[in-house]
Order: C-alpha cells, then sequence, then structure tokens
C-alpha cells in the first residue's frame, strides 16, 4: 500500500460543515413523522418517596390529549429492566431501573407518568395535571453520608447504600510503603459535573404497525449498543429495531448511554401503533440525563528522599446516583490501573467502592476515570516535591518512565510509547517559564493583589477501548472491536461504512482522507455512512477516544482488503500475475512498465459487470474489516497554566495556557488541534465554574444553564497548541485518540497553578470548582494561619 | 385561547401565520415555517443557540414571543447566504474549524454577524466578550474567535459574501 | 419551555394600555422587552393569565433632555442606553451599566423600564438608579405621579407600582464636571447576575470629596446604598488610599446580602468592601 499521502496530516477543512453552517443538518428534534405523539414524562420532584398513587384521569381530560399512563400501566411493557452493561464485581448490587418508576422513586427526576398528546404545548399542559401522591422519605445525595451509618437506605433491600467494592493491586504496596523515606496523603474531592451537550436529548420512534418493525431516531452516541439494548428491554427482535443516530449536537459520554426515554418511546410506538417524539426541555435534561464525577479519592505515594516515587496506594469512593446506568459502576475502573500517570514505581494498589445515592445516576462524562486519577496523580506529585524540595518541573522530570515503545507501567498496563520529558520541554520553551517565574516572584516581592501560579500537568492517558478481551477480563458485557466497509461503486466513487458514530468529532473527513490516500482517490469521491443500524449494522460506536485508533485502523485494514482484490483484478485484466503490479496514487501498474496500468476504479466497473475476472473471483469490489486492537492507546502531554488570582476577591484569571499533545500520527491537525481546545476548555470549567449541587432535600439546585455555570467565550482564553508524534505500537497507523485527553490534562494543571500563586501566602489546597468565593476563603483561613 | 393572526418577514419571505400568543418565536420558526436550522439549547435565555436577527439585530428567539415579531423583519440560518453565496462568516467557521458538533453554530453565527454590524473594528479581546451569550460545548471557543476575527477583517474589506464552498 | 397559556392584548397608547391593565384582572402583567417576565414563564414560575404588550408604544422609547435632568422612556433598551450620544456624556454611568446587562442579545431587548419595575436586587440598574438619585415617572388611571427611586423598591419583586400602573419614565441628573462615575459588576461569568455590584458617584471641589452616593447591587432584598461608606467619604479633604479603605470597610454596614449557590453572605459582604474601594478610586476626578 504504498501510496504517496496526500491528504493525512494536510489542512483538509471539513465536509461536515457545510449542512451545519448553512441550517440544512438534521438533528432529531427536526424529525416529526406524520401523526406524531409528544411525549411528556411527569417526573418526580422529591429525591425519595413511596409512590401511593398516579392519577392520569384529570390528564385524559384534556385537550390533545391521546393517552396517559403510570408505571404499573405500562409494567407490561418490559422484558427487562433498563440495562447496565458494566457489573463490575459478581457481588455487585444492581437494582432494577424501570422507564417509569412502579412503587418508589429514588432521585428527583424519577418518571412516575407520561402523558401523549397530539402537540408539544397539549402533552406539556396535560403533564401539569397528573396527581401523584408520595409518601416522601428520608433521603441522601452526598457519597459519605451515605455511607455513615443509619444513613436513608436509597435501595431497602439491599440493608446498605454499598453497590460493590473493586480492588486492584500490583507488588508489595506494604513494604513499599513501610521501607519509604517520605509517605504523602492526599484527599481530593470531585465535585459533580452536568455533561451539557449542547443539544438536548431527544427521541423519535416511527413503527410499522403491521410489521412489527420501528424505526428510531436518538440523540445517542451509540446506536449499535442501543438496538441490542432496547431489543432486550422491550422484548422486541433486534433484527426489527433500526436504530439512527442523525446529526447529533456533542455528547462528552452523556449520549453514551440507553435512557428511560428511548424505552418509553419505543413502548408507547409499539402500544399505540404511532409515532411517538420526546424532545428534552434543558432544565428537565438536568435531571434526567447522566452526570458525571462525584468522587473522592485519598491517594498516598511513597517515595525515597530525594522524591522518586516508589509505590501508589488509592482509595476511592464513587457516587452511582440512584440507578446503574449502562456503565455506571465501570467508569472509575476506567481511571484505576493509571493513578500513577506518566512515572514510575514498583507497586500500586487501588480499591474502589460504589456509593447509592439519591442523585441522578453518574456515568461517563468526557475523560470517564480518567480525568480524576490524573488530577490526583499530577495534584499530588506537587506536593511532594514541595514535601522534598524539588520544583514541579524536576519532580515530574525524575520519575518519568522511560522514553520508548511497550513500556511497563506499576498500574499494570503496557504504554504503547512515551517521551513524557520531550512534550515537558516543549512546553517550557513554549511558555518562556523564566520569564514567568521572574514575574512571578516580583509580584510576591510587591504584594500585589494579583499574584501568579504556575501549575503543571504532564498527563498520560488510556483510551481506545479496548482489546475484548482485556474488557472480558473487567467484566464488562460488550467487545472492544469495531468495524469498516469500503465498497467501490462502479462508477468508481467510494462508499465507507463505519462503526463508529460521530456527534461533531469529523470523522467524515478524517476518514475520507484515510482512504483517499489508501485508495489513490480523490477526497471528494468519498463518502462516509455511519449512525443507522441498517446501514452500518457492524459498530462499537463513538466513546472512550476510541473512533480513530479502533474505527479508523478498521478502515485502514479494510482498505487494505480491497486494494488486495483490486490488484487481483487489475493484474487479470492486465494478463499478468498480481506481484508483478505495484499500486500508487490508485494506479497498478506493472513493476518497471508504468505505461501498462489500470486505475482502481476502471477494476471496480470490471468487478461490477463481471466480464472478465480471475477464476474463482467473486464479482464486486468491497471488503469489511472488524478490528479488535490487541492493546490500549497512551496519548500524554504537558499542559502549563498560568493563573493570575485576585488575592482580594478570589477571582482567578487564566493569563496563558499552554499544550504540548502527543497523539501519535495525526490525520487531521485542525481536527485535532480542535479536540484539545474543546476538551482543555471542559477541563478548565470543572477546574473553575462548574458543580452541580443539590440541596438537604435531594433538589438539584443547580438545574439549568442560569445556574450551572458552563464557561463562555467570555471567560476562557486562547490556547498555545503544539504537539510532538511518538506512533503508537498498538497498529499500524500509529495512532492515539485524541477526543479526552484535553479534559483529562487541564483540571489539575489549573488548580496546581492556583495553589502556586497562593502558596507563599499559606494555601495549600483549593478545592474544585476553585470559585472566587473558594479561592478568598482559602487566602483567609491561610491569613489566620489555619490552612492544612 | 384564542388565536392571533401576524405576519413576519422572513429570509425576505413575507409570511402569515395563526399562532396561540403564547408561542415562542422560535417555534414559529421550526413548526410553522419549516425553518429548522435555528436550534434550541436552553430554557433559560442563557445559552444563545436559538439566536435569530430581528430588524438585523441579534435576539433570543426562546424569549420573543412569536406575537412580539408581528411585523418585523427576520433573518435565520437558512438566510445568511445569498444567492448561493455564503455570508464572509459562514466560510470563515469552515475555514478557521470553528464548529464541531454543530449545534451553537447558527445562533453564534447570527450573534457574531450582528456583533460585527455594529461593532467592524471590534479587536480578539472584545469579539470574546461580545460572544458571553452563546455557548459552546465542544470548541472551547479557540476557532470561534479567530473565525469571527477572520470574518471582521473579510467584512472590512467589503467581502462580505463569497463562492459556497470552497 | 411553554408559558401556560394567556390573553394578549396589544396597547395602542398609554391610555389604552392602562386601561387594558385595570381590565385584565389580577394575573395581567405588562410585556415591553419580555426579558425579566418571558423566562419565568417559559419556567412556569409566572403564569400570567393576560399580556399587555406595550412594545408598540414609540412615545416611550425616547432619551431626551429635559432641563438640568436626562429623561429616558421606559421603553428604552439597554442597547439603547450603552449607546446613547447622550447619556454618555452627561450621565455615562448609566449608559456604562446598562452595557454590562446580560449578552448582548438581552441588550437588544431589555428595557429600563421592565429592569426597575421588575423589582430584582440582583438586576444592575436598581443600584445605579439609587445612586443617581434617579425619578421615576409613573402612570396609572388617575393620571402620573413621581416618585425617588429610593422609595420605589420594597422587596425582592415588589415595588412601590401599584396593579395597574405603568412605569413610563426615569429621569437622572446630568453628572457635572466635578463628578466621576463607574459602575463595577463582579460575576463568575459575563452574562451573570451580578453576585455584588457597585454603581459609584463621586463630586470632587478642589480635592475635597463634596458628596459620595454609592449603590449596591445583590446586597440585600432591594437595592441599597451604602450610605456608611459615603457619610465618611463625604467631606474629605484629602483623599488618600488609606482615607478610601476606610470608607470602604463600612461597606456592608447594615445590608443583609443573600446565600445562594454563588455566594455566601459573608463572602458577599467582603466583596462589597473591596468593589466599593475600586469603584470609588475609579471614580476619582
Amino acid at each position: 500500500m504504498a501510496t504517496a499521502e496526500r491528504y493525512v496530516g494536510g489542512g483538509v477543512l471539513r465536509k461536515e460543515d457545510p449542512k451545519l453552517l448553512t441550517g440544512e443538518a438534521t438533528f432529531v428534534e427536526s424529525i416529526t413523522p406524520p401523526g406524531t405523539l409528544y411525549l411528556s414524562v411527569v417526573r418526580s420532584p422529591h429525591a425519595s418517596a413511596r409512590v401511593r398513587n398516579v392519577d392520569v384521569a384529570a390528564a385524559l381530560e384534556a385537550p390533545g390529549v391521546v393517552a396517559a399512563f403510570n408505571g404499573q400501566d405500562l409494567a407490561e411493557e418490559w422484558a427487562a429492566a433498563l440495562p447496565m452493561a458494566w457489573p463490575v464485581t459478581e457481588d455487585i448490587k444492581h437494582p432494577d431501573h424501570w422507564p417509569v418508576a412502579k412503587d418508589s422513586v429514588c432521585f428527583a427526576g424519577d418518571g412516575v407518568a407520561v402523558v401523549l398528546a397530539t402537540n408539544r404545548n397539549a402533552a406539556k399542559d396535560a403533564a401539569d395535571l397528573v396527581e401523584v401522591e408520595y409518601e416522601v422519605r428520608e433521603s441522601v445525595t452526598a457519597i459519605e453520608d451515605a455511607l455513615a451509618d443509619g444513613a436513608p437506605l436509597v435501595h431497602e433491600a439491599f440493608g446498605s447504600n454499598e453497590c460493590y467494592t473493586w480492588a486492584l493491586a500490583n507488588g508489595d504496596v506494604e513494604a513499599t510503603f513501610a521501607g519509604a523515606d517520605v509517605v504523602v496523603r492526599e484527599r481530593y474531592v470531585h465535585p459533580r459535573l452536568v455533561p451539557n451537550a449542547m443539544e438536548p436529548r431527544a427521541v423519535v420512534v416511527q413503527p410499522v404497525a403491521s410489521a412489527g418493525e420501528f424505526t428510531m431516531w436518538s440523540t445517542t452516541q451509540v446506536p449499535h449498543v442501543a438496538r441490542v439494548t432496547l431489543a432486550l428491554t422491550l422484548g422486541i427482535p433486534e433484527s426489527k429495531l433500526r436504530v439512527i443516530a442523525p446529526d447529533v449536537g456533542g455528547g462528552f459520554g452523556s449520549k453514551l448511554n440507553v435512557y428511560a426515554e428511548e424505552a418509553l418511546c419505543l413502548a408507547l410506538a409499539r402500544r399505540l401503533g404511532r409515532p411517538v417524539k420526546w424532545v428534552a426541555e434543558r432544565s428537565e435534561d438536568y435531571l434526567a440525563t447522566i452526570h458525571g464525577r462525584d468522587l473522592i479519592q485519598d491517594i498516598e505515594l511513597a517515595a525515597t528522599a530525594g522524591g522518586t516515587i516508589l509505590g501508589y496506594r488509592v482509595r476511592l469512593l464513587a457516587n452511582m446516583g440512584a440507578y446503574l446506568q449502562l456503565v455506571t459502576p465501570g467508569i472509575p475502573l476506567l481511571g484505576a490501573f493509571v493513578y500513577c500517570g506518566s512515572y514510575g514505581g514498583q507497586a500500586y494498589s487501588l480499591e474502589c467502592t460504589g456509593v447509592f445515592t439519591n442523585t441522578t445516576p453518574t456515568d461517563a462524562y468526557r475523560g470517564a476515570g480518567r480525568p480524576e486519577a490524573t488530577y490526583a496523580i499530577e495534584r499530588a506529585i506537587d506536593t511532594l516535591g514541595r514535601e522534598v524540595g524539588l520544583d514541579p518541573v524536576e519532580v515530574r522530570r525524575r520519575n518519568f518512565l522511560p522514553a520508548g515503545d511497550n513500556v511497563p507501567s506499576p498500574g499494570g498496563l503496557v504504554y504503547d510509547s512515551t517521551d513524557y520529558a520531550g512534550t515537558l520541554q516543549r512546553a517550557l520553551d513554549l511558555l518562556d517559564h523564566d520569564e514567568v517565574r521572574a514575574e512571578q516572584a516580583a509580584r510576591r516581592e510587591s504584594g500585589d493583589t494579583r499574584q501568579i501560579g504556575i501549575g503543571f500537568s504532564s498527563y498520560m492517558e488510556m483510551c481506545g477501548l479496548a482489546p475484548s478481551q482485556v474488557l472480558a477480563s473487567l467484566n464488562y458485557g460488550a467487545g472492544g472491536w469495531d468495524a469498516a466497509t469500503v465498497r467501490l461503486l462502479p462508477t468508481g466513487k467510494v462508499e465507507v461504512v463505519t462503526g463508529s458514530s460521530p456527534h461533531g468529532q469529523g470523522h467524515v473527513t478524517s476518514w475520507s482522507q484515510i482512504t483517499a490516500d489508501a485508495l489513490g482517490v480523490p477526497i471528494d469521491d468519498v463518502s462516509v455512512l455511519h449512525g443507522d443500524t441498517a446501514v452500518a449494522p457492524l459498530g462499537m460506536d463513538t466513546y472512550g477516544s476510541r473512533s480513530l485508533s479502533v474505527g479508523g485502523v478498521a478502515l485502514h485494514l479494510a482498505c487494505g482488503r480491497v486494494i488486495d482484490k483490486a490488484q487481483k483484478i487489475a493484474a487479470h485484466l492486465l494478463e499478468v500475475a498480481p506481484d508483478d503490479l505495484e499500486f500508487e496514487s490508485g494506479a497498478f501498474s506493472v513493476k518497471g512498465v508504468p505505461d501498462r496500468s489500470k486505475m482502481i476504479q476502471e477494476t471496480a466497473f470490471a468487478a461490477w459487470t463481471a466480464h472478465s475476472l480471475p477464476e474463482g473471483e467473486e464479482p464486486g469490489l468491497e471488503a469489511t474489516y472488524v478490528y479488535d486492537p490487541p492493546n490500549f492507546t497512551f496519548p500524554f502531554g504537558t499542559h502549563i497554566c498560568v493563573v493570575e488570582v485576585d488575592t482580594e476577591t478570589g477571582a482567578v484569571d487564566i493569563a496563558r495556557y499552554v499544550a504540548v499533545d502527543d497523539c501519535g500520527h495525526v490525520i487531521n491537525p485542525q481536527i485535532v488541534d480542535g479536540q484539545i481546545h474543546g476538551g482543555i476548555a471542559q477541563g478548565i470549567a470543572a477546574a473553575l465554574f462548574e458543580e452541580a449541587i443539590y440541596d438537604d432535600t435531594g433538589t438539584l439546585q443547580t438545574s439549568s444553564m442560569m445556574n450551572y455555570l458552563v464557561p463562555s467565550a467570555a471567560e476562557l482564553p486562547s490556547f498555545e497548541l503544539d504537539r510532538t508524534v511518538t506512533p503508537s505500537t498498538t497498529n499500524e497507523m500509529g495512532v492515539k485518540g485524541i477526543g479526552e485527553a484535553g479534559t483529562i490534562a487541564a483540571a489539575p494543571a489549573v488548580i496546581n497553578a492556583v495553589v502556586d500563586a497562593l502558596w507563599h501566602l499559606g494555601v495549600r489546597d483549593v478545592g474544585m470548582p476553585a470559585t472566587p468565593e473558594r479561592v478568598w476563603r482559602a487566602i483567609q483561613e491561610a491569613e489566620r494561619g489555619g490552612s492544612r | 385561547m384564542p388565536m392571533r393572526q401576524i405576519s413576519v418577514t422572513v429570509n425576505g419571505i413575507h409570511h402569515e401565520a395563526s399562532v396561540e400568543p403564547r408561542t415562542l418565536l422560535v417555534y414559529l420558526l421550526r413548526e410553522h415555517l419549516g425553518l429548522t436550522g435555528t436550534n434550541v439549547g436552553c430554557d433559560t435565555s442563557s445559552c444563545g443557540t436559538c439566536t435569530v436577527l430581528m430588524d438585523g439585530e441579534s435576539v433570543k428567539s426562546c424569549t420573543v414571543l412569536a406575537v412580539q415579531a408581528d411585523g418585523r423583519e427576520l433573518t435565520t440560518i437558512e438566510g445568511l447566504a445569498a444567492d448561493g453565496e455564503w455570508h464572509a462568516m459562514q466560510r470563515a467557521f469552515h475555514e478557521q474549524h470553528g464548529l464541531q458538533c454543530g449545534y451553537c453554530t447558527p445562533g453564534m453565527i447570527l450573534a457574531a454577524v450582528s456583533y460585527l454590524e455594529e461593532n467592524p473594528g471590534a479587536s480578539e479581546a472584545e469579539i470574546r466578550h461580545a460572544l458571553e451569550g452563546n455557548l459552546c460545548r465542544c470548541t472551547g471557543y479557540h476557532n470561534i474567535v479567530k473565525a469571527v476575527a477572520a470574518a471582521a477583517d473579510a467584512m472590512k474589506s467589503g467581502a462580505t459574501r463569497s463562492a459556497a464552498t470552497p | 419551555m411553554i408559558p401556560t397559556p394567556f390573553d394578549y392584548e396589544v396597547a395602542t397608547s398609554l391610555e389604552h394600555a392602562v386601561s387594558l391593565l385595570a381590565g385584565g384582572g389580577e394575573e395581567a402583567k405588562l410585556l415591553a422587552g419580555g426579558h425579566s417576565l418571558l423566562p419565568l414563564m417559559k419556567l412556569r414560575l409566572a403564569r400570567p393569565t393576560a399580556l399587555v404588550d406595550i412594545g408598540g408604544l414609540d412615545e416611550l422609547r425616547e432619551v431626551r433632555e429635559q432641563g438640568e435632568a436626562i429623561a429616558i422612556g421606559a421603553l428604552s433598551r439597554h442597547h439603547d442606553l450603552e449607546r446613547s450620544e447622550l447619556l454618555r456624556e452627561a450621565c455615562p454611568l448609566l449608559a456604562h451599566a446598562a452595557g454590562q446587562i446580560g449578552d448582548p442579545q438581552v441588550r437588544h431587548r431589555g428595557t429600563i423600564g421592565g429592569s426597575i419595575a421588575h423589582g430584582d436586587p440582583a438586576s444592575d440598574l436598581p443600584a445605579v438608579l439609587l445612586a443617581l438619585d434617579a425619578e421615576l415617572v409613573i402612570r396609572g388611571g388617575d393620571g402620573e405621579r413621581r416618585i425617588a427611586a429610593a422609595d420605589f423598591f420594597l422587596r425582592p419583586f415588589e415595588t412601590a407600582l401599584e396593579p395597574h400602573e405603568i412605569l413610563i419614565e426615569v429621569r437622572v441628573p446630568r453628572l457635572r464636571e466635578t463628578c466621576g462615575s463607574t459602575y463595577l459588576k463582579f460575576g463568575r461569568r459575563a452574562q451573570d447576575w451580578a453576585i455584588v455590584g457597585v454603581a459609584a458617584v463621586v463630586e470632587r471641589t478642589d480635592g475635597r470629596i463634596e458628596r459620595a452616593a454609592i449603590g449596591l447591587t445583590n446586597m440585600g432584598p432591594t437595592p441599597v446604598r451604602a450610605a456608611a461608606t459615603e457619610a465618611s467619604l463625604s467631606g474629605i479633604e484629602t483623599v488618600d488610599e488609606s482615607a478610601i479603605s476606610a470608607a470602604a470597610s463600612r461597606a456592608a454596614d447594615g445590608a443583609e446580602p443573600p446565600f445562594d449557590t454563588y455566594a455566601t453572605a459573608e463572602y458577599r459582604a467582603a466583596l462589597a468592601e473591596v468593589l466599593v474601594r475600586r469603584a470609588v478610586r475609579a471614580a476619582l476626578v
């Protein structure tokens, strides 16, 4: 496949853009089949209650209303409860999760009834008329409160709020800690975050009643997973269910799930024989779409007096929320192996306890487990540095794993390729570190009310889920492969079918680049089909920075198969042996006789007419590859954040943000940079702005974009990016994922910078988000000598 | 409730519609007129996703009643290109990779167009601040700000529209 | 996202508006730009049975000089105030503050009358009007009356407007050349309401502070004046950092700042001190 690269790595503008720039995109809310009924879900305002009675009679009388049901009315619709695919331990507690609660509600937002009407307004008005009698119970929302003796039970039958405890150990942790010169102990609390994809969730189901068939359009990242699992929940043969993810307005993990409303639209379309549509209002989305993070970490580092880390000991308490959504229990495990980050050591242990609370379930939010792990190690290594007298740069350098290929880690993984010192140095150069340090010193000296801090994050993450056998060992309920089909049409145009399901990542462009270069065809001749189980039946979808390093590699390999077949056909047409041909820029030519050649498009036409094919060769020119990666990929980099902290108000401004990332070979630099920009913004948002807050009654107080502070352009800086390229050894393209790296890296860089700015005042820690008030309080306490 | 008759001009085309008074402008556009390019991102007037131009000025169409738009001129994302030529802002968003999922994009573009019409000489810092009412979750705004700055240059040099695709 | 149903009437004149309001019952509301009311209606936190739309009353849109005062029609939008040449020259504080409300789209719709009549202690303009000793002109069934801004705000979201009255005009004084002024808004996001806002007007002759007027946003159930600070500033002959600091330290005296997900009362009080100090410093001319 010795084709010269023409598109990969170059500045190819996105093919996705035109329809998005002109209003021609098709988001789910824009799909309304004739005769559609609008679904409105009546939700519990109480965090925990027995549901005594749900009376829908008044709603049924309202104008435009066609049907209304409570949980009991719908009980017969379910062949199984909503899916949970990651029972991390054998003895995990797993409560049944019904699309509409049957007899008790476990969080504010749990559905108790549904109303269907011929228009949106009528459905909303009638939902107000449903009368629900609750017997309110005591509730609990915080992790440690839920574990306390006598805590209200989220699920009484379990007798406690502990969902599971999972553990991992490598090496002799006890002996390592006993023999260490220095032990650093830190506790970090991760606030609960709301993913906030800009498109709220929506579902439309159109039945073909006579055939028992259903088409579901959903704002999902996972049409394939949704099809399998919803078929099981509804008892619909999988073959009768087509799931389409049309244009999807962002996901960040929140649409990596299978939701009650999807099951409801299917069940109600089946029951009523009409199309059913549900569109979340944003404040409804805040309750009914998964949240992220909400974790307490205790991390200990054992080290030598010289600052070399010997061992890691981590204890996690993770808030599951009220129910287990698709992969809720597994989220902490996605970070469990990387609490050592980029660093070495001889011993490693981690224990994680999942905890039920009366809150919206948590699940994957951008980075899922790895932002948490990275935060812990990147904060703790700063503390270690201060403990042994090393600055943040030196303590990192001293502990980096060596540059190389297939490097074993303390967490028991083998990192595909590493060069941690390289990104750190590049970032320092870009920043002009010495100059910023000098400015910091001058401000400290003058007692300026705007103090400067520099924060580092030399992150390393694991992504590209995943070798199926590794997932099996973690008790995950599905594989980690992905699929691609490459099809040359008779006219020489190319159709690519991918099992990835993009929602903003630009797969159509990147996949076109890969295909056009591999086959030597013009990029405009390549179409990419995705996100429809009838068109792309094989796939594992898009999450965990897996699309390129799994689905993209599958495409690369499928292109190889197509070329192999095309070469046989070309050889047949040229009356030579296949080995006598070489392939370049779309042409198969006889070695040494470049005039004797066939374009790959000609072989496609020949394969279609099938008038003259090699003996035994099938007509048609297409190939599928289902690729199961042999390892994860491990992107890395160094981010440096410079903050200015107003010591009088506690306000934090980001003055500079430098990021040097390494994701191996880059297909589309503009898209990669865009992923990093967006990722950093979400990391900064977590560090400084966002926090879901529940009150004592279990009501979500930050329940809209008015009081849950998603930052705008006005709050964020421009970013200074650079990259190094250390090809992955996991796949033959040498690529790694980049969708989550920015988010994983950013939060510790920001908080380390805030702490650095205030260290001389006695501040030792500031919790996330570092709101002006939190920062101000930290300064006040330090002035009173009260900080730690 | 009695319906109200209103007339609006959207993207240069005159429309009459009969609406409930409570109908929000965004639903007039999306559901009565079939202009689904304007998206809805929140219910608290916070995100700016639904921004359209009313008499040339940016407004959040979720916070205007359809009846308040009676007699007004509206521009939605569908009407920004003219005679097959994109607006400089559309082109700049494409060239600078100022969009990913594209959901906030129509509102972001129209907010930016309105701002530059009022402030043609805006600096990058002013542009950043002026987009305070439009949330994006994908881009981190870096390329959006670059795109608006690039469009500002193009608009200043008179190239408000240019050929559709590169 | 969908308001409850309501009757809708378009007022064709001020008299018409007053009579529609009177005829619309207890739950009738005025609609101008709608940027205080519609957000509440969309969340069904407000459920008016009738709306009287005064958006077409162009006579309420003017900003003009009236003797020593500037008269601002209630339908003047924040955008209009921000860009009014007259205000920028004669009362820059108001133009400056209006430009910090919400975001450009909000400023294209929201009006000064709506913002004031809503009575939200977290809104920016009420504190500015207090600091300016503004006067409000109100129209009811019995004709016009005038009220000082200081007497207008009673409780959160409750003002001296009677149910069927309409705020039609705001009058602010022309600030003399000896007056400096500023509005400092502290929030976490640019589009948000102020956690605390400070409107300051400082008048000096020959270096001496003749008068200081300081209005505070979101420091109590209504907008309030920082009276202790004002008293401590006025009459100071030699203005230095310590004098300003001493005065600012009393910024929150008597205030009852709220506690919400943005900030505690204690923090707001501390913030008020810092912001008042900075605002006074900025308002020295």
